[in-house]
Parts: C-alpha cells; sequence; structure tokens
C-alpha cells in the first residue's frame, strides 16, 4: 500500500504542474473566505461600533418609566404604557435615597413654540435638572447648563442645541438673551455643543428648561421619565431593586413603574446586529458553495487532462482506492491552500477597512474565521470525491489508448 | 507447467450493434523466460491479446492461469497487485509522467508499493546506472531523447523485478537504430530471465523472437518456435 507521505508528495507534484489551474481554482477558494472574513469583520465591527457608542452614553443608566409592562427590552409597549399613577418630582428626589444609586434627573417632555426676534418654529421642551447633562453627557457650546437649584423652583433659564442657536441667532450672540417659549419668557444661559443624535432625540434641537418651570409651561405635575444613573455598571441590578422599593413604598405599595437599563437596549441591539453579521457570513457563504463547485468542475477536468496517466497508474499497480486518495489529497490540499490565502487576504481586507475608518473596530469574530475556514476544507473536499470516484473507476485499457 | 496459461479466451466486445470478436477461443501457453513476438495485421487481436495478459482487461469467457494462478476470478485490488509485482509494461508512446523526472517515473511502482524511500533511492539509482541513464536522472521526459525515454519507461517496468516483461510497439515511435538499442536492451533483460512478449508490426523485430505467434482475426494463426541455437 502506498505510503501516506508519498500520496501527499504526489498530489503536491501534480497541482504545481498545472499553476494556472491550480490557481484558478486557489483563486475562487480565497475569494469565498475571503469574503466571509472581510463581511464578518464588517458586520462585527458595526456591531462593535454600536455597542460601544451606547456604552458610552452611560452603561449605568437606569430609564424609569411610568405605567408596568412586562418588556425585557425596548418594544413598542415600554413607550406606550398606561399610567395608573403619575411619576412625580418628589418620586425622583426619593430616588436620591437610594445608596447605588449617585445621579438622579427627573424628565418632562412636551413640543411647543419657540420665538425669537420675530423668527419661530416648533421645538421639542425638554424639563429637567442639572445633572441631566452629565448623566447624557451633554458638552456645553457656550455658557452653562441649568442651575443646581430647588428642583421646585424652576427659575426662567434655558438651554438650547447648536442647530436651534443657528437658526434663531445666526452670527449673534445667545447668551443672556431673552427667548420666548409658549406663553412664557426664558433667559439663554448656554448652548449645547453640536453632537449629532442619540438616543432618538436630536440634542440640536432641543429647549432644555427646569423640570418645574416646564410642569409650569405644560400645566402639568407628572414626570415623562426618570433618569437614574447608578454608581457604576456592576451596581446596575442593586440600583434597580432600590429604585423599585422605593416607588413602590411611595406609590402605595404598588409596583407601578417599569426600568429600562441600557443593558436591556444594548442587549437588543447586539442581538439584531449579530443576526445581521449571522446573514451577511450565509450570503459569503454562498460564494464559498461556488468555489466548491468549481473545484470540482476544474477536477473532472484535470482527470480528462490526465486520463492516459491514470491508465498508467493502474498499469503500475495501482488499486482504484489509491487513485481516489491521490486526487481527493490533490482536492483537499488546494481547497486548504486556497482557503489559507482567502484567510490572509480577508484579514489584509479588515485591516484596509479599519485604516480607513478608524471608528470602526472591523476584526472578523472566531467562529467566522473557523466556519469560513471549515466550509471551505469541507466543499473543497465534498466536491472532490466525485472527480476522484471517476477517475478511480476508468478502465485502464481506454484511459492508455488517449495520448 | 507453463508460466501463462490460456484456455478457450473469448473477448466480444459490443461495438453499437455489432459484437466484434477481438479474442475467439484463444489457447496458449508461454514457458517462463521465452520470448516471444505477437504478429497480425491492425484489428487481428494481437492488442486485447496483450491487455488480457497485463490484466488491464477481463476475458468474457475462458480461463487466465498465471504462474498456477487463476487470475481471471481476483478482484480488482488482487489483480493490481499482480501487476504491480509479476508485470511490466512497455508502451509504444512511452507514458512517462511529463511533470515527473526520469528518477521519480522509475521510482513510481516502488511508491505505489509502499516501499520506503531509503531503499527506492538505491534501487532508483542501480537501475539509472543500468540502463545507462545515470547523469539523466534529474531530467524531465521532454528533456530526453525518444531513446533515453523508452530506457527510463522499461527501467520503470522491470524495477519491481516483474516475472514478465510486456511490451507493447516499443520502437513504434523510434528511429531504426534507436529502436535497435531499445530491442537489443529489451533482449538483454530477457537472457536475464524475464519473459518477453513483444506486439510488433515491424517484421524484422517479430523475427527476432525464438517464438512467433501470428494472429488472425482474433485467432492464433500460427505458432512457430525457432530451434534454440
Amino acid at each position: 500500500m502506498m505510503r501516506s507521505r508519498d500520496i501527499l508528495g504526489f498530489a503536491i507534484r501534480a497541482a504545481t504542474a498545472y499553476p494556472v489551474r491550480t490557481g484558478l481554482m486557489m483563486l475562487a477558494m480565497a475569494i469565498g473566505v475571503a469574503a466571509v472574513v472581510l463581511l464578518t469583520a464588517l458586520g462585527d465591527g458595526a456591531r462593535r461600533y454600536v455597542v460601544r457608542e451606547f456604552s458610552a452614553l452611560g452603561s449605568s443608566l437606569i430609564i424609569v418609566l411610568p405605567g408596568r409592562t412586562e418588556t425585557g427590552g425596548v418594544g413598542a409597549g415600554s413607550f406606550v404604557t398606561n399610567t395608573p399613577r403619575d411619576l412625580t418630582v418628589d418620586d425622583a428626589a426619593a430616588l436620591l435615597r437610594a445608596s447605588g444609586v449617585t445621579r438622579v434627573a427627573p424628565l418632562v417632555l412636551g413640543n411647543s413654540e419657540i420665538a425669537y426676534a420675530g423668527k419661530l418654529r416648533e421645538v421639542m421642551v425638554i424639563g429637567t435638572t442639572r445633572a441631566f447633562a452629565d448623566i447624557r453627557n451633554y458638552r456645553l457650546g457656550q455658557g452653562r447648563f441649568l442651575p443646581e437649584e430647588d428642583w421646585r423652583r424652576g427659575s426662567a433659564v434655558a438651554v438650547i442645541g447648536a442647530t436651534l442657536h443657528q437658526e434663531l441667532f445666526g452670527a449673534e450672540p445667545a447668551l443672556g438673551q431673552m427667548i420666548r417659549v409658549g406663553d412664557r419668557r426664558y433667559r439663554v444661559i448656554g448652548v449645547l455643543a453640536a453632537s449629532g443624535s442619540g438616543l432618538g432625540m436630536n440634542a440640536d434641537e432641543l429647549v432644555i428648561i427646569p423640570v418645574a418651570a416646564a410642569q409650569a409651561l405644560f400645566n402639568a405635575s407628572s414626570l415623562f421619565r426618570i433618569f437614574a444613573e447608578a454608581r457604576d455598571r456592576d451596581a446596575v441590578p442593586a440600583a434597580k431593586t432600590q429604585i423599585l422599593d422605593i416607588l413602590k413604598a411611595r406609590h402605595d405599595g404598588e409596583e407601578d413603574v417599569t426600568l429600562i437599563t441600557q443593558d436591556a437596549v444594548l442587549g437588543t441591539f447586539d442581538r439584531i446586529l449579530g443576526a445581521l453579521t449571522l446573514a451577511v457570513a450565509g450570503i459569503a457563504a454562498i460564494s464559498l458553495a461556488v468555489a466548491g463547485i468549481l473545484v470540482m468542475n476544474v477536477m473532472l477536468v484535470a482527470i480528462t487532462q490526465r486520463t492516459s496517466e491514470i491508465g498508467l497508474l493502474k498499469a503500475l499497480g495501482a488499486t482504484g482506492s489509491i487513485i481516489r486518495l491521490v486526487f481527493l489529497t490533490e482536492a483537499a490540499l488546494l481547497s486548504i491552500a486556497g482557503a489559507l490565502a482567502g484567510l490572509l487576504l480577508g484579514h489584509l481586507g479588515a485591516w484596509g477597512l479599519r485604516l480607513m475608518f478608524p471608528v470602526l473596530p472591523a476584526y472578523p469574530p472566531d467562529w467566522a474565521v473557523f466556519a469560513g475556514l471549515g466550509t471551505a476544507i469541507v466543499t473543497g473536499v465534498l466536491f472532490g470525491v466525485m472527480p476522484a470516484r471517476h477517475a478511480a473507476t476508468l478502465d485502464p485499457v481506454d484511459a492508455l489508448s488517449k495520448r | 507447467m507453463a508460466q501463462i496459461e490460456l484456455d478457450n479466451i473469448q473477448r466480444i466486445f459490443q461495438l453499437g450493434d455489432s459484437e466484434v470478436h477481438a479474442l475467439q477461443d484463444v489457447q496458449l501457453r508461454i514457458d517462463a523466460g521465452e520470448y516471444v513476438s505477437v504478429m497480425g495485421p491492425s484489428g487481428s487481436g494481437k492488442s486485447t491479446l496483450l491487455n488480457l495478459l497485463g490484466l488491464l482487461d477481463r476475458p468474457n469467457d475462458g480461463h487466465y492461469r498465471l504462474e498456477g494462478r487463476d487470475v481471471t476470478t481476483l478482484s480488482a485490488d488482487e489483480q493490481a497487485r499482480v501487476r504491480r509485482e509479476r508485470i511490466g509494461f512497455v508502451f509504444q508512446s512511452f507514458h512517462l509522467v511529463p511533470r515527473l523526472t526520469a528518477e521519480e517515473n522509475i521510482a513510481l511502482p516502488l511508491l505505489l508499493a509502499g516501499i520506503s524511500p531509503h531503499d527506492r533511492k538505491a534501487r532508483v539509482a542501480q537501475a539509472l546506472d543500468d540502463f545507462g541513464l545515470a547523469k539523466r536522472g534529474d531530467h524531465r521526459p521532454d528533456q530526453l531523447s525518444g531513446g533515453q525515454r523508452q530506457r527510463v519507461a522499461i527501467a520503470r517496468a522491470t524495477i519491481m523485478q516483474p516475472a514478465m516483461l510486456l511490451a507493447d510497439e516499443p520502437t513504434g515511435n523510434l528511429d531504426r537504430a534507436t529502436g535497435e538499442e531499445v530491442t537489443t536492451l529489451l533482449e538483454t533483460l530477457n537472457g536475464r530471465g524475464v519473459t518477453l512478449i513483444v506486439v510488433t508490426h515491424d517484421p524484422h523485430m517479430g523475427e527476432r523472437a525464438q517464438r512467433q505467434i501470428r494472429m488472425e482475426d482474433g485467432r492464433i494463426d500460427s505458432d512457430s518456435k525457432r530451434p534454440a541455437p
């Protein structure tokens, strides 16, 4: 029986003897694997980017909603809840007693009209407190944020977004000017730095006023949300329990609030983008299957080219199983070499992506690398079986008569 | 007991609707060490006979005993083993593997038999020496002359020390002088005891054999033996 080292050597000699054929086959395999590596790097990079951006917003954030829902993550239900008992500013203030909570910001939300020097537009108005800026990582372009004061006082001051500032004041200084929101007048004390959007609210088009001022403006005593920040990420579960306990005690023992944590939001995005990466990997896997079919075709052509060689090997005493093994080894070798080349190509591509978009951590996940390599080698061998069997059954007399 | 015993061999090919009797009722006894030439016009069945003798083909009917063993009933793998160990082939078009060097071509049967690289090297070096190819070991077939190619092929056919050599028009692709050289080489090997069976069109070559078989329409027409000199 032929030694396995000799079979390997023979297959390598056969593969290197036809560089164009071998090169094409390896290229097909390489493109398939590179596609898997590169696309999953892109998908996973996007996932990591989003997760990181969300974490930057404060992974220790806990949002309190009035009303009880069973939703674990973010869904339609978490925003449309019945309000059996309103959240109040006092509720928010009470949360500061929780040892796991460092900051609390009550939130009132509404739409109103803003006017300055005859210019008028519709804006979203947020009523909150000083802590909100720290919780949401707002940076100020000019002036300062809301003052630290009694939450029930509500001085007539406002902080406006960068876009609003641009539209209402243009190049004029805004600090110290009086703007009208609804039927009340406020002094502009700060302008937020341009930031783009975040969590569904575009901070650039917001007017932020003290929470009591907003309640007066909208003639409401309830809160839209309470934002609370836990000491750190690990303290979130304990802080949640404490918040629930405090609110339950204040609401006559009824648990009628819902808590949303950043983890739930993150988890949702993580799942969505993870599924996207998987789908992209699936699409790339199709190119691997195509590569496998190409391997089969090229091997079949190779067998036609080498018919007389197969006849000769049989005349020299090679059994069918040896012929099968030789051709299968060749197909496997080409697939492995192609897959490794593709791995290199994919990593190079991912490196290029990272160079072009430094914010995107485009690293292919390990599972994709293994799956890509595995699929390439399995398809290569699988599609090599048929040609190998065909070669083994060739009639030596016919095979030898072909020149 | 003869080395080769053919009894009532029939070989029928299906060509479309018609049947072609390539071999009909062939009876043949060949002793070890004989030098036999098989001649006859094209289509007379001489190549079919050679393929049958070399276990590349199976008869439709009849029995073939090689060294006393009925080889027609052996499995394909067992037949491959007999080919590997007992039979050497020499072809008209040499059938060297173009990408392999002379050395590697000669080593092929050893490779298939699973001989260790160390033994292989020694035996191939010896064969290269014996066949005057010592300086040509690392040449590929396209870097060799016709005569050298056929010598590589013969070296390959004899490297496993087979009991018989089957040559199909071994000089058909060579010029007269080189053909003469190759024929002499084959005869030398025969002189050392290997049974030599040559299929040829060339009457000059055919007449050099001690025993001449002439075929016609799949039958043995004449079988004449020259008395030993």
